[in-house]
This record gives structure tokens, sequence and C-alpha cells, in this order.
């Protein structure tokens, strides 16, 4: 479903991404993992489009994203701040970002059922809490239907019940065909969602397997240290 | 001599009455009685001019008439020329008959000293550089009085040279010429003393009143309006005294120059405002007094330059552009007792240095207050703001009016005076305005 | 289009609840009150608000300009996430501040006169200041945008915002006077009017000046102006100026806006 190719981005003098290449099928299931500032961000950033490369192209579907934006109709993104107009209710919201993306007829609406989210929907976003924001986050996320989801940081800031729904979601749409790519700096935390693994590090992709070769080549018994003997060289 | 005399005058009264048409013989009779009895005595007589009359024009009285006779005219339009009065006669017209000089010729002139004319309609003088046509023109006369009439379309109205004691009262003139140099004055006085100008209208003249030297004089009462230029003009007039006359809207306002012992004061100058208008201009004015005037929206209420003790006291100013601008060149006159209200600027001067003094006035830009209740602040005011210095030397600089740089300027040079004259300051402003 | 609309409508919408619009129109409320109450004077009432519209709209204007985009990055990033053009969004923005600022300003100043002043409703001066006000906002407001867009650094687009105000209001008249000054022997009358359509806070200040009758205390330098600025020439050009200085930093701002990384 993507396919990138030598991309590199910096920001000034800062080489944020270093010549990434991958590939994400349909229906895949991607765990991107790295430490804080390995370019996770930047490179999701990058499909988005809010991240324009310095060199090298992202194709999705096999259209080259360059400036285009219709494309992400397809995708729901999931940041890992969740910022809204603070004077907007959160009703509002969902109904502004339903507005803006009119080209969806089906809606998914479990999540805000399962987090029970209506009773929040008079209030105004800035008297939320941070886990209440990333729900809302969350949902709209899901709410549309999209074929690839991405996910940074999901389950930052949830309380353990949310963020099992949310896992539960998660898998039952990777069930449903979705394409999801999704990221942690906890490494063990999102562990039981991982099929593929791609583990990026100072800008350059260091492994990209499934989590099991992952395990397997270390000889180590989870991720967390399978990674972390990667890190260290051995 | 006598009996000459009274033979002349029998025979032109005689004349007179017989012609005057079938009165009852019986008044004719008496009135020839009357006076043969009264010979050496010479009698004053009334003539009537009209169409219906025997005289149907006035210059055919003027022949007839003597000295102190009475000429009443009655309504009508009268297109005689310019009419020539040698004899100390009174010209009345009834119901304002017309004089009319088709635009072509002066209407009347008075040679004789003791005229009076009353109740005419003057109209269209025509315009002449050279002889300055006007409606009426007084030359080197005394105690001739012209009162009550209209003036409509002259091109001088009233013009008087080288006259004494004459009154010119309760006048309406207006003119219509839009240019200044087809314009000429309302009532022009040269070289006269001991007039009195009093309760005119004047409207859409040159100057309105225009004084050149002329001595112990008073204007008083009068209206000047809407002049193209000054709504008084007066030069080298000494000793004279303006009060209670309203100046409006004239395209410069008043212009008071090379004079001393002037007294004005209970004037109202107002609305003379454009880039070249004054409330008063004064040049070359000295020991002179200016009081209980009110100034009120003029560019500039009253401009000073090469005045000596102006004594400027108890006057209004209110919502002028500038209320007084004080040239380098002026010393020794004093302001105060006035009352500044809203001006843009109130003081304004060209020199960093000030000779006058300023006390005692009601500033309503004052900021400081009054601990000891005397009714008087206890900081000084400094009443001209650097941005009028600026200006005084650079009148391109006004484009920066209301700019926020400029009240920066402002309130930093108030706090810090270097460019305003550090003498020019008023120790006691007042704290609440004078009624 | 139809999203462009949307996106102004739901900015004007958070705009309209936010505290600081509040107090922006109680600010105009209480002070056209004020001044109705101190001044009978129509047209020092008018004077006046120009003068506060004249340093206040341009000062709030840039400064809510550059926070906004700053405080609502996150928010931004969360619509460009979705399958919304960039330039709509930035135009959105743009129009879904500048419309309740200006609103802002239309109503705080016209409840007061319309209860207690409702002749000078009709005078043509009010009318100019309504225009100056929409100029100087849509003007501040676009320079804020292209401040906040151009660098990131919050603090430093606020500096640049402080400063490009002082620039306009403050320090631009102050150049303009030291070269009146060193020039004071050339007829500047020329170079005065070209220096001032370069500057929209001057340009705005001296047309209302001059539609004012305060317009005949700047004597020969005033009527200069006054003949040049009531020529359509006159008024084409003021237009033209005060209408690039809305468009070209918005422009500018757009195209960055378009390839800035996130």
């Amino acid at each position: 479903m993507i396919k990138i190719e030598n991309l590199r981005k910096r920001f000034g003098w800062l080489d944020a991404l270093i010549n990434v290449s991958m590939e994400i099928e349909s229906g895949s299931i991607t765990y991107l993992v790295g430490p804080n500032a390995s370019g996770k961000t930047t490179l999701i950033k990058s499909i988005l489009g809010l991240v324009k490369p310095t060199n090298g192209a992202i194709f999705l579907d096999g259209e080259r994203l360059n400036g285009n934006f219709t494309y992400r109709e397809k995708i729901g993104y999931m940041p890992q701040i969740a910022s809204f107009p603070e004077n907007l209710t959160v009703e509002e919201i969902v109904n502004m970002i339903k507005n803006l993306r009119e080209n969806t007829k089906t809606y998914d609406y479990e999540l805000i059922d399962k987090f029970n989210l209506q009773k929040e929907f008079k209030k105004r976003l800035k008297n939320l809490s941070g886990g209440t924001r990333q729900k809302v986050n969350a949902c709209i996320a899901f709410l549309f239907n999209p074929q690839l989801l991405i996910l940074d940081e999901p389950t930052a800031g949830l309380d353990p019940v949310s963020s099992s729904l949310l896992k539960d979601k998660i898998i039952k749409e990777h069930n449903n065909g979705k394409t999801i790519i999704f990221t942690s700096h906890i490494l063990s935390e999102l562990e039981e969602l991982a099929e593929q693994v791609v583990f990026l590090l100072e800008g350059q992709i260091r492994f990209n397997g499934t989590i099991n070769k992952l395990i397997n080549s270390t000889e180590k018994q989870n991720l967390e240290r399978a990674i972390a003997s990667i890190m260290t060289g051995n | 001599m006598l009996s000459q005399n009274g033979i002349k005058y029998c025979r032109t009264i005689l004349h007179n009455l017989l012609l005057m048409g079938y009165q009852k013989s019986i008044s004719v009779s008496l009135l020839i009685i009357i006076f043969f009895l009264s010979i050496p005595v010479i009698p004053a007589k009334s003539f009537l001019v009209g169409s219906n009359n025997y005289f149907k024009t006035i210059q055919s009285v003027l022949t007839a008439a003597q000295d102190g006779d009475t000429i009443l005219v009655e309504k009508g339009v009268y297109k005689e020329n310019t009419l020539i009065i040698k004899k100390s006669v009174k010209i009345i017209g009834l119901g304002f008959p017309v004089l009319s000089g088709e635009n072509k010729y002066e209407i009347m002139k008075i040679k004789s000293d003791d005229v009076l004319i009353r109740g005419f309609l003057f109209k269209d003088s025509g315009i002449n550089f050279i002889y300055d046509n006007a409606a009426v023109k007084l030359d080197s006369v005394k105690n001739c009085i012209i009162e009550e009439n209209i003036f409509s379309n002259n091109f001088f109205g009233i013009y008087l040279s080288r006259a004494s004691s004459c009154k010119i009262l309760n006048n309406k003139l207006e003119a219509f010429n839009t240019k200044e140099t087809y314009s000429g004055n309302g009532i022009h006085l040269w070289q006269c003393r001991g007039m009195i100008i009093k309760n005119n209208k004047i409207n859409g003249h040159r100057d309105g009143i225009y004084f050149e030297f002329v001595k112990n004089s008073e204007i008083e009462q009068n209206q000047s309006e809407a002049n193209l230029r000054y709504g008084l003009h007066f030069m080298f007039s000494d000793s004279c005294r303006y009060a209670h006359n309203n100046f409006t809207k004239n395209g410069s306002g008043v212009a008071v120059m090379f004079t001393k012992n002037v007294d004005m004061h209970n004037n109202r100058f107002e609305y003379n405002w454009g880039g070249a208008a004054f409330g008063l201009l004064l040049k070359d004015i000295s020991d002179s007094k200016i009081y209980r005037n009110q100034f009120l929206k003029n560019s500039c209420a009253i401009y000073f330059e090469g005045c000596n003790r102006v004594n400027t006291f108890e006057n209004n100013f209110a919502e002028n552009g500038t209320a007084i601008r004080l040239m380098a060149n002026s010393m020794d006159n004093i302001f105060a007792r006035n009352n500044f209200i809203s001006n843009s600027f109130d003081v304004s001067t060209n020199s960093t240095r000030s000779y006058n003094s300023f006390e005692f006035n009601y500033w309503s830009e004052y900021k400081g207050y009054d601990l000891n209740n005397d009714g008087f602040g206890d900081i000084p005011y400094r009443p001209v703001k650097l941005f009028s210095i600026i200006i005084e030397k650079n009148r391109p600089a006004l484009i920066l009016l209301r700019s926020l740089f400029v009240d920066i300027l402002n309130v930093a040079e108030n706090i810090f005076p270097s460019l305003t004259p550090k003498t020019l300051l008023d120790i006691k402003p007042k704290m609440r305005k004078y009624l | 289009m139809k999203i462009l609309f949307k996106i102004i409508l739901y900015q004007i919408h958070d705009i309209s609840r936010s505290r600081w619009i509040l107090f922006y129109t109680v600010f105009y409320l209480i002070l056209t009150y004020g001044l109705i109450q101190f001044s009978n004077d129509q047209s020092k009432i008018i004077l006046s608000l120009l003068n506060v519209a004249l340093m206040i709209i341009p000062l709030v204007s840039i400064i809510f300009g550059t926070v906004y985009l700053y405080n609502n990055k996150d928010y931004i990033i969360l619509i460009l996430s979705q399958p919304i053009k960039r330039n709509i969004l930035y135009l959105g923005l743009y129009l879904g501040l500048v419309i309740p600022l200006v609103l802002s300003f239309f109503i705080g100043t016209l409840i007061p006169l319309v209860f207690l002043s409702r002749d000078i409703l009709f005078q043509i001066p009010l009318l100019f200041l309504f225009i100056t006000g929409l100029f100087q906002t849509s003007i501040f407001v676009s320079v804020s945008f292209l401040i906040a867009t151009w660098n990131d650094n919050k603090i430093l687009g606020l500096g640049l915002s402080i400063f490009a105000w002082l620039l306009f209001s403050v320090l631009y008249d102050g150049l303009l006077l030291l070269m009146i000054n060193v020039f004071q022997n050339y007829p500047l009358e020329k170079a005065l009017i070209g220096f001032s359509i370069l500057n929209p806070v001057d340009l705005a200040r001296i047309l209302v000046t001059l539609k004012l009758d305060v317009a005949a205390l700047m004597g020969y330098t005033g009527a200069v102006f006054q003949k040049f600025f009531n020529t359509n020439l006159g008024t084409g050009i003021s237009i033209f100026s005060l209408t690039a200085w809305t468009i070209i930093p918005l422009i500018i701002g757009k195209a960055k806006f378009s390839r800035k990384d996130f």
C-alpha cells in the first residue's frame, strides 16, 4: 500500500531521515519503534504530507505524494498530542471533521460508544482532561472507516481500560483488512499488536521485518531486549 | 443780498410748487406768505422725486435743491449715470428705490459735507480698477451719514477718502463675485478720522471693512461674513476701537497691521477656517488691547508677528487649530485669564526663547493638580508642544499630524523640555475655566 | 470553495467564544461610549476613534494573529491530516480571524453610536473609519500570519510582530520626520505623498485626516495632499496600496505555508 524510496529529510543541519526505503503491504500491521527523536514522527508526517521530503519519494497505492491532498481521504490519523480549537465542543469538532471529509458516507461510531464519549459531547474541549482529549483524537481517526490508520503513540495518556478498548479496536480493524501503522517509544506497550516491526534509529532503518524474525535473529525472548541488542550492536 | 436771495428762493419754490401739480391754491398762498415772512432764515425744503412727479430724476432735483434741503425719492428704478452731490442735502428713499450703476459706472459721489443718504438700494456699480467704482463714494467731506441702505452687487460698497466725523449705520452690503481681484471692499476708509461704523452687515466683498490711515474711529456691532479676503482689514489706523462685531467665515479672517493703540473687545471671530485663514492676524501692532473676544474654530485664532505690549486677556479660545501663534519678533505681550479649550495647538512659536508672559489662563489640556486649593495648578503648564515647533520650522511635517510617533515626542518633550521655549509657560494655570 | 467556507465558519465559531475577542469588543464599546459622553463634537468623536483605531487595531491584529497561529499549531496539523488543501486552510484561518476582529470593531463602535448619537451614523467620515478598520485588520493579520509561518520560534515571532507594529506606527514616521528635516530646502510634498502611500498606517491616518476639517490645519502640504487624494488616481492608488498590503503578505505567507513542515 505504501512504498517509500530513499526518503531523506533534513531540518536545517539535522538529518531526521536518511535514505529510508520500505514498503508497507495492504492489510499489514506495522509497529514503528525507536527511541525519542529517531524519526518516527517525521516518517509518519511525511506519509501524511505534513512534512515535505528533502529527497526521495513516497507512493500510496501507486500515487506519488507531491503536495496532493485527496489521498488523505484514505487515512485516519491519530496524532501524538491532541489539540483542538479550545472553544468548540466535542460534538462540534466531530461534526466539523465530518463536514470537512464530506466524501465519507459510512461512519464508524464503535469507539465513541465504547469510550462512552457521548456524555462529553456538549463540553468544550478546553474543559476536557488530557485522557478524554486523547479519546476524542482516537475516535476521529477511526470515524471515517479509513483504509490506512496511522496512530502516533495511541495509548499514551489513556487509562488502562480505555487503552485495552483501543487495542481491541485496532485488532478488530486489522482483522477487517485495514492497514495499520502505529508507534510507541515504550517498546513493550504495544508489542502484542505487532506483526511487522520497523526499527528506526537516528533517522535510519535498523530493522524491518516480522517480530518473530527480529526475536529469532537476536535470540532474545522479547521485543525490548531484541531492540536493545541491536542498539548496543550485539 | 438778503432780498436778492429771497427773490431767488421765492422763484424756485413757486416754480416748484406750481409744477408739483394742481395743489390747493390756499395752501400755496399760505406757503408763499410763510415763505416771505421768513426770508432772513434760510428754510429747508423738501422735494419729491418719482415717475409721477415733476422731478422724474434725482439729478434734476440736485440742480434745483439748495443746502439743507431734503429730497424724497419714491420707489422705482433710477439709472442716472453718476450722481454727484455737491450740496448738503438729505436724500431719502421711500420703500427702497433702486439706484443702479448698470454695471458700468459709479452710482453716487458725495463731495459736500453734511449729506445724509438713507433708504436706497444701490446696485450694480460696474467694476473699474482705475477709479475703484463704488456705490457711494465720499471724498474730502465731513459729518455725512450713510444709513439704512442696501448695497447689492457693487464693486466697492461705501468708499470714503479724506473724510471725517461721518457715520455709516445700519447698512446691508452684499456682493457675489468669487474672485478676489474682481471684488472690491464693502466699507472702505482711507485717510479718515472720527468715523463711526456701526451695525452694518457685510457679505461677500473682498474685505468687509477696510481701514487705512484712519484715526480715532469706531467699528461697532457689525457683522462681516463670508468676505473673500478679510472680514476687517485694518492698517496704519491708530487709536481706533472695534467692539461687538462678528467676523465669521471670512476667507482670511481679520487683519490688523502697522498700528498702535487699538482696542479690540467683545468681538466674535468664528469659522475662519482654511489653509491661510486667521481669526485675527496681527502684524506690527503695539500698545493695544484684545479682551473678552470669542475665538471659535479658526485655523489660527491669533497670529502675532512683530507685536509689542499687546495685552490679551479674558478671551475664549475654543476648538481652533492653533489658538496663538507667536512669532519670535513679538515681545512683552501679556496673555492673562484667557480660556484655552480644545485647541489642536494652544500656542505655537518659531523661537526657543520667549519674552512674553502667560499667566492665570485656563488650559483644557492641563493635567496638573491643585493641592493648596487656591484655584490654580501647582505645576506650570507648557502650552507649546514639540510638534508645533517642528511644524514652524518645517511645514511639510504637518503630514505627521496625529501620528503616534508625534504623541510620543510630545510626551517626551513635556517631561524633558529641550526644544520648546523654557520660559514660555503659565506658572499659575487656572484649574477651572473662567465663566 | 465549500471547504473554505466551512473552515471560516468553524474559525469564527471558535474565536467568537474566546474571551479575548469579547474584551476587544467591550473595549470599543466602552471607548465609544466614553467618547460620546465626554464630547458633543461628532468629528472629534470620529477623530478620537480613528486615533485609537490606528494604534490599537494594528497592534491587536498583529499580536492576536501571531499568537493564534502558534497556539493552534496542533489543530492545524489535525486539519492538515484530513483531505484538505493547505492553501484553503491558510485562507480559512486568515478570514476566520479577520472577520471576527473586524466585526468586533464594528459592533463595539456601532452599538453606542446607534443608541446615543444616531445622526453620526450617516456621516462619511464614519464610513471612512470603518473602511480604515477593515483594512488595518486585514493588513496586520496578514502580516502576522506571514511572520508566524516564516519562523516557528514563538518568542521570536512575537518579537518580530511587535517590531513590525512599531515600525509601521512609530519608527516609519520618525524616519519621515528625519527626512523632512534633512531635505527641508526641497519641495517635499510629492515625495511625502509617495512615502505615505507605502505605509498603510500613515496612509489611513492621512486619508481620514483629510476627510475631516482638521485638514485645513495642514496648510499648503494639506492642500497638496488633498488635491492628490481627491482625484480618482489618488483614491485608486490608495486603495491599491492598502489592498497590496493585504494581499502580498498573504500570498507570500500562503506559499510559505504550503511548503512548510509541521
